[in-house]
């Protein structure tokens, strides 16, 4: 194996290009998010969040470069360790972490704070990988298959015992490795349909409908399809089931979720309701986005994010100053260059020779599009307002740093795919 | 077998990110509905307020001012840790107190947890200077300073009226879009009538605020601001001396005093008994004392000079009198005899002459003087006879101003009653009537009603010999004089040449009549009237009018004091009193001034 500056020639330079454009831009939102004119602080201003993210920028490629160095095989060999280790913080984390915006989510360490759930993203995403390339793995043994969602699933326990429900909601996505990897698309399918129902069952108040829109659907498919008794039994079952779900869901909504909750998913149904109460995030945030027009109000000129209309303005809401200040131009060039990173990561996923460097891409690219589907949902009412941020733009060293670990080990393991074979 | 999967997932990744650019498009160009809402938010329309007009009495004392008050806002996302037992103690409440201030903040119709609230309003100067080191102690708590308006004496209440929140209703029916909801406005009284002027222009400043209206600059560097206008200075004709005098004498009784200059129709005082310390309706406890006000059964926000309306009694024989003669019935000598068999009288005359009636308020004269009026032999028909002369004595009447608003610049003013044909068909059901139905409006009983300052206005008529300027309040606004009305000179139907034997029967009234041990000056020569307004089963009311000196009068009066028996009494001492303060500076007969604070007139 050879090592030195060659390894810079193999990385792959068109995802770090548009890694660097998203963390510059990132940080420039960052200071126009909080930007007062009455005190015309700089962007490089340590007091303010612009300042401090510059820091995380620099960080951040110190940490690039002890990614590249460390040695490929270490990060499959390490995998389980790593999991390990970061199972035990996320227990420790209630325990003897410090309260930051309540949430018991950080571990102290002086006056800086890290979040353990953000590493404990790219970390799974590593132990799943290496499980899912270990030799006799089949993603239709159902051994495998309990192994692998318990795996993925304790750290989600745990992150949810953080009442982090967003980040716990990111390995959800992990769905999407699964279904590369091999898994029936049947629980793909159930699951999209199960939210499909759900939001269906809220926008609907007069659940009969539904139900009678299922008995149709029902009698319909008996009719026209084949006879059989299996067949037909199964629909059955199955449209009692959809109909007991939508039961549920009334159940659900009204006792089991918090109130808050509840609000959010009343504000995503119809902000307008109570646009001073539940709804405020949402319909400021749409606001704000919506007042940028075509062009944009201009670097520096936003009003609604700059005064505070909209919450969290520079980490989960960061997406309104590009709304406002850039308009339609600005948000276009973002969503370009996030489904460029996306379709390039699944390029280089596609193009591992091994298993568990493919997995881990499609892990890489899960969680980059949840947060990015995600973040910018919430922000223009199409999702509930679910706290994660959105990758390189939100303010905040760990998330940063997860975000830059989480991709920097695929185009380690990319650089050096053309080992893989020779060892093999 | 996991083939086209890749293309699946990409699928699905390009599809979001097309729906999420055409929602962007949707929101951020096609709808404009966000900008407007942007602009609404972050641009704030702040008005500057601006000082409401000061109101000085005829003698530039100041009268009502201008003082500071303090609104604190809450914005409840913004409160931490809040410790309610050093709220309690700073603030002076109790627990069961600050529950409920949350409780009702929460209840406002505008109120949002991110915005500011109105929690406690109308601090004063005072209570704000005691709580104002210890604000930055709770986080979440946000001054609004404002002004409302104070009084250097406790009296002309009603006259003044007072300012308060607008309500719901007039805001919604106020076409001029100048009111906003929380704004001031004059109620009742000078307040209200002269509200356009007081209330000044305001100005309006267009800043970029931040989410808690914290300012962050003014938009576009001022380009569209205006400044305020303070609202105009009133002059008021009031002599506050003579007016809070007034109101000493009125203590513990209900009625009013108005005194007006007959030259100018300035009104020198305008006491309603029982009245309020306009200080209580200002500042925080507004509300609860505006209750206790309402409800007090003396009725003190009653402004009685405008709008009690009462029997004239009578001092109406001398308007029966100017009639008369205008209409060429009697003269001055012409005599009548005092026949009690129609009409009961008191004294012990028996055949007067025009001056001796009003001297001794002859009724069966009064009763002659209106059958001469009203049945001239115009008509052989008695009735119609006597719809033809009520329709003539009608219009001369309401020529002092009786029977319609005389314009007072004053809200809620009455017209009283007098009556003319249409209202005796009505009262009659059209049946037929003729003089022996209604003789008794011939001494100012039956069916007229003057309100008090209709009647002070007929002293200045008499004074005057025959014209007057409508009575008002506000000699000057903005030092540019009065409104306009006020300076036009308005005429009775009456010939200037009859009044001087109502001013001579007027002057022994007081000379050698009923007026002359209580009303009676050393050396001004007072002309007056008593009446004694029957007011079955109460005792009657005491009325007294009375204009000085005799020539070049300076000062009319008419005093009702409700339910206190015989005019000479109560009435015709506090109008003497009222003069002689107002000529001479203060009372060389403080027997009489004893006598009106010490008795009892009210029943």
């Amino acid at each position: 194996m050879r090592k030195g500056a060659d390894i810079y020639g193999k990385l792959d330079w068109p995802t770090i290009f548009i890694y660097m454009a998203l963390v510059i831009l990132g940080w420039f939102n960052i200071y126009a998010a909080v930007y007062d004119e009455t005190v015309n602080q700089s962007i490089w201003d340590l007091s303010l969040n612009s300042g401090r993210q510059l820091i995380f920028i620099a960080a951040s490629v110190v940490i690039i470069m002890g990614v590249i160095i460390i040695d490929m095989r270490f990060y499959e060999a390490f995998a389980y360790v790593a999991f390990g280790i970061i199972i035990l913080l996320l227990i420790l984390v209630p325990i003897i972490g410090k309260e930051v915006g309540g949430n018991k989510a950080w571990l102290g360490i002086g006056s800086f704070g890290v979040q353990p759930s953000e590493f404990a993203k790219f970390i799974t995403a590593l132990a799943a990988a290496k499980m899912i390339g270990s030799v006799g793995f089949k993603m239709d043994n159902l051994r495998n298959q309990v192994m692998l969602f318990g795996l993925v699933g304790l750290p989600m326990v745990l992150i949810l015992l953080q009442k982090d429900t967003g980040t716990a909601l990111v390995f959800t996505s992990f769905i999407f490795v699964f279904f590369r990897e091999g898994m029936s698309p049947f629980l793909m399918i159930v699951g999209i349909c199960a939210a499909f129902i759900f939001i269906l069952t809220l926008l609907i108040p007069n659940q009969l409908y539904l139900h009678g829109a299922i008995l149709i659907i029902l009698a319909l498919l008996i009719i026209f399809g084949k006879k059989k008794l299996k067949r037909i039994s199964a629909l059955v079952v199955g449209a009692i089931i959809v109909m007991g779900v939508i039961e549920s869901v009334d159940y659900v909504i009204t006792d089991v979720l918090k109130p808050h909750q509840q609000n959010r998913i009343k504000a995503l149904i119809n902000p307008d309701a109570d646009p001073l109460g539940y709804g405020w995030n949402v319909t400021q945030s749409k606001i704000a986005i919506g007042s940028g027009g075509f062009f944009g109000k201009g670097f520096l000129k936003g009003t609604q994010t700059k005064f505070d209309f909209v919450p969290e303005q520079s980490t989960d809401f960061i997406f309104c100053t590009i709304g406002e200040e850039w308009g339609w131009l600005g948000s276009f060039v973002v969503v370009v260059l996030f489904m460029a990173l996306l379709l390039r990561v699944i390029f280089i996923a596609e193009r591992q020779k091994s298993r568990f460097a493919r997995a881990y891409g499609y892990g890489v690219v899960s969680i980059f599009f949840f947060h990015f589907a995600v973040n910018i949902g919430m922000t223009i009412g199409l999702f509930p307002v679910i706290g994660i941020p959105l990758p390189f733009f939100s303010y905040g060293g760990s998330a940063l740093w997860g975000f830059t670990v989480l991709l920097f080990i695929l185009l380690k393991l990319d650089a050096h795919r053309g080992q893989v074979l020779q060892r093999l | 077998m996991n083939e086209g999967r890749k293309e699946i997932l990409q699928i699905i990744f390009i599809l979001t990110g097309l729906v999420f650019l055409v929602k962007l498009f949707s929101i951020q160009v096609l709808d404009n509905k966000y900008a407007e809402l942007a602009d609404s938010n972050a641009i704030m329309r702040e008005v500057e307020y601006p000082f409401r007009g000061l109101i000085y009495d005829r003698n530039n004392k100041l009268i009502v001012y201008n003082t500071p008050e303090f609104d604190i806002n809450v914005i409840r996302n913004d409160i931490k840790d809040f410790d309610s037992a050093k709220f309690c103690e700073v603030f002076q409440m109790s627990r069961e107190e600050l529950r409920k201030k949350f409780r009702e903040m929460r209840e406002r119709q505008e109120y949002s947890p991110y915005k500011p609230t109105l929690f406690i309003d109308r601090l004063s100067n005072l209570e704000f200077a005691k709580v104002q080191d210890h604000l930055d102690e709770f986080p979440g708590l946000y001054v609004q300073a404002r002004t409302t308006r104070s009084y250097t004496t406790a009296a002309l209440a009603n006259a003044l009226g007072y300012v308060s929140e607008i309500s719901k209703s007039k805001l919604e029916k106020d076409e001029t879009k100048i009111y906003r909801q929380g704004d001031y406005i004059g109620q009742s009284g000078i307040e209200s009538f002269y509200e356009e002027q007081l209330r000044g222009k305001r100005g309006v400043k267009f800043k970029l605020r931040n989410v808690r209206g914290i300012e962050k600059g003014s938009f576009k560097d001022g380009e569209y601001d205006t400044l305020s206008v303070p609202g105009q200075d009133l002059v008021s004709s009031i002599d506050i001396d003579l007016q809070q005098y007034g109101e000493l004498l009125m203590k513990g009784k209900s009625g009013s005093i108005v005194a007006i200059e007959p030259g100018s129709g300035e009104i020198l005082s305008l006491v309603s008994g029982p009245s309020y310390d306009p200080n209580l309706l200002t500042g925080r406890n507004y509300s609860s004392n505006f209750v206790l006000i309402s409800n007090d059964t003396m009725k003190p926000l009653f402004t009685r000079p405008l709008m009690a309306q009462y029997r004239p009694g009578s001092i109406f024989k001398i308007a029966q009198a100017m009639t008369a003669l205008q209409e060429g019935v009697i003269k001055p000598e012409t005599r009548i005899y005092c026949d009690r068999s129609i009409i009961s009288c008191h004294g012990n005359h028996t055949n007067e002459d025009l001056r001796g009636a009003i001297e001794n308020s002859c009724n069966p004269y009064f009763h002659g003087v209106l059958r001469r009026m009203l049945n001239k032999g115009i008509s052989e028909d008695p009735y119609e006879d006597t719809r033809i002369g009520l329709e003539e004595w009608n219009k001369h009447i309401r020529s002092f101003g009786f029977g319609s608003n005389l314009g007072v610049d004053l809200p809620n003013e009455k017209g009283g009653l007098i009556p003319n044909v249409a209202y005796y068909d009505r009262a009659y059901n059209n049946r037929p009537w003729k003089f022996s139905n209604i003789y008794s409006i011939a001494i100012g009983e039956g069916e007229n009603l003057v309100v008090p300052i209709q009647m002070a206005n007929f002293t200045a008529i008499v004074a005057n010999r025959g014209f007057y300027y409508i009575p008002h309040l506000i000699k000057s606004i903005g030092g540019k004089g009065p409104l306009p009305q006020y300076k036009e000179k308005q005429f009775t139907t009456i010939d200037p040449a009859y009044f001087d034997v109502a001013v001579d029967a007027m002057e022994q009234v007081v000379e050698s009549g009923t007026g002359q041990y209580r009303a009676k000056l050393q050396d001004i020569i007072v002309c007056g009237k008593t009446g004694t307004v029957q007011n079955d089963p109460l005792p009657a009311h005491s009325v007294f009018i009375a204009f000085a000196p005799k020539d070049n009068p300076k000062i009319a009066v008419s005093v009702y004091v409700e339910d206190a028996g015989q005019g000479a009494r109560a009435a015709a001492s506090i109008a003497s009193l009222m003069i002689e303060k107002y000529l001479i500076g203060e009372t060389k007969r403080p027997h009489i001034e004893q006598y009106v604070l010490n008795g009892q007139f009210l029943y």
